[in-house]
């Protein structure tokens, strides 16, 4: 090999090794080994899909989640979203519409409430941090008031194939929805029009706008969508539980966004992929998945999730701080 | 020289104005509310509120010192239930404990947390938002933790525990009490000592304050340590006033002290802020809630109240500075022919 | 004349540059010195390593007599040398006294609580002794960028500068404002301070400095006394061969009228503007700082909405409500801020050049990267940008070559009517003359621009016709052929 072509390749491979992906999917490995090891009845290929189950509905929500921050807005009214339309489904289906019906009204809804969010931040020119924070109480809220403390209990079993069943090649059906959702917004992402936008919307909305770019418009389809995907995930949840109720989904916006942040999205906005969100949300499904294994509560198991983040988020930090101590050390 | 005195003055009413409107609202409501129903001005119902907003106003000044920095902090809730249901495990195993050293406890527990926050944001420098997620749920975690996932009931709260929050001390209640000092230091210590305004300095343009020799990552810690601090020792008072800690205590609970601070003028960008508008804000905020209850408003439209009522200060406030940038620019230029 | 800051065989490389090579630099007592030269030769790591920003690698420096070393910017002004910049690094929410004594007020001995009082006296006083009239109560969010400026001299005055640096000082101010700067720093030379004067205005230069140094790849080239100034020398120093005329302007044939602007208002910007441009035509716009040019543009191209008034593009009556119906009409606008609101800094030459033309490569909405990069690649070469390739980051480029980035953007999207806001604003000399260049060469091919700029010498230079502006209203046409300096200025001015 030239010199030349050895250097070419050195360079590829330390900016591979640089990327955020790389450092995570290490992670993902480590977070693995370490699950198999305390389970060993993990590594069983019908138990690594059952593990998807859990955390499928919070991930479907990080696709648009992460394309909502890169374009600058963040919406932590997802979880109220998810659990009014799964409220919502049960409700109508009390009231006598069929379950399938009630499930597309379900996720209507959400898309109706996400465009509102996207309505008041773009048109009103509220910061969105401020807007999804009072919607998050306001949709949750509704949950409440339609349904009070009970709950929705005879869902159909036919209905419960969405949520727990699996479809013919031992694949949760949830999964493949994740798949699928997935594989659609890396390429809207990361080869369209639309894609571009909106990382240059993200990096300067100015720029954007003086360049002709529907900067509204372009959030206001994003949060729409947000709003669709939350509502999504409300009835696939609602559908696995098998009853409806207006508590689920609770923290759900705080798992998502630490998914997104974990997977190397910028919290400014500008920066993020696809790729890194999902290595993230199986990094953090396998460790719900791993924890809940061993019979540890649900809230004992959001520190080992808390302490990830903080763990990934100090690595840059640490490695500057090395690289700073070493740059002084030869001057 | 060319001096816009003129947007000048205009500048410092519309400031000032900001508390005087909130003030003007609770006014209007309270009126409202009153005419509805005259229990809203008896002495209990005042009371029972006034002991809800003390703690939420206190814990807000902490949230607003955090919010002027440029930050925010989400895990409030999270401290004050570490706090309260640590005391409260430990009042049930050691009742002889004097309620002094129980509150002690608790505010140092807060202290810790906010330290830790204090320290991720500033030497570790994550980003506030993403640190106080993350340490929300491990400080939630670690209420289930230590309650070993048992409750502390009324049966375990001390007679000289149940003081803290019925008790008075020179003729007010303790939590108002407590509230009243809290807001007077805070004042003092943000309007007229160094560190205070280094505070508004470093939320306001952090390079310029870098320049000038402020510290960053001792701001944070500060203010983070000082919200840490307020929510643990509103842990110990909460769980004195409600007689019992569970594991969901003041769930969302950080909300509300946001919402606060956002009624009460504290801007979400940083540098502006101050004691007077967050308890105005929280005396509204609580206001209103009490208001909702009194009108016969039911317990499960209290959420979606909350939200309402955040979303209205809100818009509110947008739609008043754009049309003040909409008037300061008209008012920029007059041209003589009826423009 | 006593020396008061010596710099010795100071040696500066970055990895890959020679930044700075043996370069010799003294500062008097009392002076103002100027420092002249093209973008990229050196002129802001010279102050970097003054204000201690960065540290030579070879070279002494010599402050009042004494060899001292800074490590960072804070210990350059602990020794009395403060510098100001075209951003003000000033705390908004703040009032004035407050921004001069953060971090150090004066406390009351026990309670060590500020003395708020004596804080607006003493600030009061050294307003006064700049002989301005400013509250040391005032927001600094209310005052001008002027006043802004002298918040920051004032800084610099309380903390005993004794060597004032500025850096651009005149870009954003009017001709009023420029006056007084200039009567300050003359005051505080007079009282023994030394001043370095940063500008790519050399009119300016030649009215305030002492002495100015030209600096050229990293070498000084020459320091001339005031007496022995002259412009033509001064480019030729700096540049290295003597440019041949600044403003390249051919003589084009002028079209039909392609953009007709009829009686646009909006309150308090501007009133009644009337006006037309024709294919071919380069249309100077003239006016001091804050006049409403840059108002009346941004109208035109759909950021604001007019409040009265019409526009036509070719005879027709059209509503521009946003950018986007503006580029689709043949409009570009190249704002005069182009970090804000020009490009798109994070991201590569490719992307920005093609942000408003994305449809053109797209089938079904994926993107033909392919196409994308030749099409970057044409506008690359025609415009002679120098970067490392297509893929750099427009943040690294030097501010000539964003420029050039910005320019070439309009020209891939095919803009008929280019609005050119101070398009040469902070650019070295020959980045300059291309630009001069490029925009004859646009004009010869039949489109029309509409210029905008504060430099008279440029409007007269590049201009068929000028329209000068003042205080929100079209006061004066004045064609090519009967331009003069004193009438334009006279004009944007208000007088005649």
């Amino acid at each position: 090999m030239m010199d030349n072509e050895k250097v070419k390749i050195r360079i590829k491979l330390s900016s591979i090794i640089r990327r955020w992906e790389f450092t995570i999917f290490g992670l993902l490995i480590v977070i693995f080994i370490i699950n198999v090891i305390l389970s060993p009845e993990l590594f069983r290929i019908h138990n690594l899909l059952d593990a998807t189950l859990t955390f499928t509905e919070k991930s479907i929500m990080v696709l648009p989640m992460t394309l909502l921050i890169i374009s600058g807005v963040i919406d932590i009214s997802v979880g109220s979203i998810s659990a009014m339309s799964g409220v919502i489904l049960g409700v109508c289906f009390k009231a006598g519409i069929g379950i399938w019906y009630a499930a597309v009204i379900g996720i209507f809804v959400g898309l109706v409430a996400g465009f509102i969010n996207g309505l008041i931040i773009t048109k009103l020119k509220i910061p969105s941090i401020v807007v999804t924070l009072a919607m998050m109480l306001f949709y949750r809220g509704i949950g409440y008031i339609l349904l009070g403390d009970s709950a929705v209990r005879d869902l159909p079993e036919k209905f419960g194939i969405l949520g727990g069943a699996y479809s013919i090649t031992f694949i949760p059906i949830q999964f493949l929805i994740f798949i699928v959702l997935a594989v659609i917004f890396g390429v809207l992402l990361h080869t369209t029009t639309f894609g571009r936008r909106i990382y240059i919307i993200g990096n300067n909305e100015n720029t954007a706008r003086y360049s002709g770019l529907p900067v509204d418009r372009t959030r206001l389809v994003l949060t729409a969508v947000m709003g669709f995907v939350s509502g999504l995930s409300g009835v696939l949840l609602t559908s696995r539980i098998g009853s409806a109720r207006p508590d689920i989904a609770m923290g759900t916006e705080m798992t998502v966004i630490t998914i997104a942040l974990l997977g190397g999205v910028y919290i400014f906005g500008g920066r993020g992929t696809i790729l890194g969100v999902v290595i993230s949300a199986f990094i953090l499904g396998y460790i719900h998945y791993g924890l809940s294994i061993l019979n540890i509560q649900e809230q004992v198991i959001r520190i080992a999730t808390g302490g990830v983040l903080i763990i990934a988020l100090l690595i840059p930090t640490f490695v500057e701080k090395i690289r700073e101590k070493a740059f002084e050390r030869s001057r | 020289m060319i001096s816009k005195t003129g947007l000048k003055s205009q500048l410092s009413t519309i400031y000032r104005r900001r508390e005087f409107d909130v003030f003007i609202v609770i006014v209007i409501v309270m009126v409202v509310v009153g005419l509805r129903n005259p229990t809203f001005f008896t002495k209990e119902n005042w009371k029972d509120m006034l002991m809800y907003v003390s703690i939420l106003a206190f814990i807000s000044i902490g949230q607003m010192m955090t919010i002027i920095t440029g930050g925010i902090d989400l895990s409030v809730g999270s401290v004050l239930a570490l706090s309260g249901m640590s005391v409260g495990m430990i009042m049930r195993e050691y009742a002889f404990l004097h309620p002094i050293i129980l509150i002690l406890t608790g505010t140092i527990i807060g202290l810790s947390c906010g330290f830790l926050n204090g320290l991720l944001i500033g030497k570790g420098r994550i980003h506030p938002l993403i640190t106080t997620l993350a340490t929300m749920s491990i400080y939630r975690g670690l209420v289930v933790v230590v309650s070993r996932s048992l409750w502390v009931a009324y049966g375990d709260i001390t007679p000289g525990f149940r003081l803290i929050a019925r008790g008075n001390t020179l003729g007010i209640n303790n939590l108002m009490f407590s509230a009243l000092i809290i807001a007077i230091v805070s004042y003092y210590f943000l309007n007229h000592t160094r560190k205070g305004r280094e505070i508004y300095a470093y939320g306001d343009h952090q390079e310029a304050a870098k320049f000038v020799g402020i510290n960053g990552a001792n701001i944070n810690m500060l203010v983070f340590s000082i919200s840490g601090m307020l929510a643990g020792f509103g842990g110990v008072l909460w769980v004195s006033r409600v007689h019992t800690a569970q594991a969901n205590t003041a769930l969302g609970y950080e909300m509300q002290t946001i919402a606060s601070c956002v009624i009460g003028g504290v801007s979400i960008f940083g540098g502006v802020g101050n004691v007077i508008g967050v308890l105005l804000g929280t005396l509204l905020f609580g206001v209103i809630l009490n208001s909702l209850e009194l009108i016969g408003i039911v317990d499960f439209y209290k959420l979606s109240a909350q939200g309402f009522i955040i979303l209205v200060a809100v818009i509110f406030d947008a739609i008043i500075s754009h049309r003040v940038a909409e008037q300061m620019r008209k008012q920029r230029r007059i041209f003589n022919d009826g423009q | 004349m006593e020396s008061i800051l010596t710099l010795k065989n100071i040696t500066k490389k970055f990895t890959g540059t020679l930044a700075l090579s043996e370069v010799d630099f003294d500062l008097f007592l009392g002076e103002i010195h100027a420092l002249v030269g093209e973008n990229g030769a050196g002129k802001s790591t010279l102050i970097k390593i003054i204000t201690g920003i960065h540290q030579p690698d070879t070279g002494e420096i010599v402050l009042k007599s004494e060899t001292v070393s800074f490590h960072d910017a804070r210990a350059s002004y602990d020794h009395g040398i403060a510098a100001i910049y075209q951003e003000a690094s000033l705390f908004e929410d703040l009032s004035i006294a407050e921004n001069i004594y953060m971090g150090h007020q004066e406390v009351r001995p026990f309670t060590r609580s500020i003395k708020w009082g004596a804080m607006y006296n003493k600030a009061h006083d050294l307003i006064k002794s700049l002989e301005v009239n400013l509250d040391p109560r005032a927001l600094v969010k209310s005052l001008s960028i002027a006043e802004k400026q002298l918040v920051e001299i004032i800084k610099a005055l309380s903390a005993d500068a004794k060597i004032l640096i500025m850096d651009e000082p005149t870009a954003s101010l009017t001709r009023e404002e420029i006056d007084y700067l200039f009567k300050i720093a003359r005051k505080l030379r007079s009282e023994g301070t030394g001043i370095i004067f940063i500008s790519h205005r050399l009119e300016e230069v030649f009215e305030i400095a002492d002495r100015v140094t030209v600096i050229r790849d990293g070498k000084i080239v020459g320091t001339i006394d005031k007496d022995h100034l002259n412009v033509d020398e001064l480019v030729k120093m700096m540049v290295g061969r003597s440019l041949q005329t600044l403003y390249s302007k051919e003589d084009v044939q002028i079209g039909g009228p392609v953009l007709k602007v009829d009686c646009l208002s909006r309150a308090g910007e501007f009133n009644k503007v009337s006006f037309e441009l024709k294919r071919g035509e380069i249309l100077g716009f003239a006016g001091l700082v804050g006049a409403g040019r840059t108002e009346v543009a941004r109208t035109i191209f759909g950021v604001e909405k007019p409040e009265g008034g019409k526009i036509y593009i070719e005879g027709r009556e059209v509503k521009i409500e946003n950018p986007r119906q503006a580029l689709e009409l043949g409009i570009a606008y190249l704002s005069e801020s182009r970090g804000e609101f020009g490009l798109v800094l994070p991201l590569d030459i490719t992307q920005n050049i093609t942000a408003p033309i994305l449809k053109r490569f797209a089938r079904f909405g994926w993107i033909n990267r392919q196409k994308e990069r030749e099409t970057a690649q044409k506008f690359y070469d025609l415009l002679d940008i120098r970067a490392s390739g297509l893929e750099q980051k427009v943040e690294s480029l030097s501010g000539g070559n964003q420029q050039k980035v910005s320019i070439a953007k309009w020209l891939a999207a095919n803009a008929n009517i280019l609005i050119l806001d101070e398009p040469t604003k902070g650019i070295d000399v020959a980045t300059k003359a291309a630009v001069h260049r490029l925009m004859s060469e646009i004009a010869k091919t039949g489109k029309a621009i509409l210029m905008i700029s504060s430099e008279i010498p440029e409007i007269i230079g590049m201009s068929d016709r000028i329209l000068v502006m003042h205080e929100g209203v079209l006061v004066r046409e004045i064609t090519r052929s009967e331009a003069t300096q004193e009438k334009v200025l006279a004009a944007a001015l208000g007088e005649a």
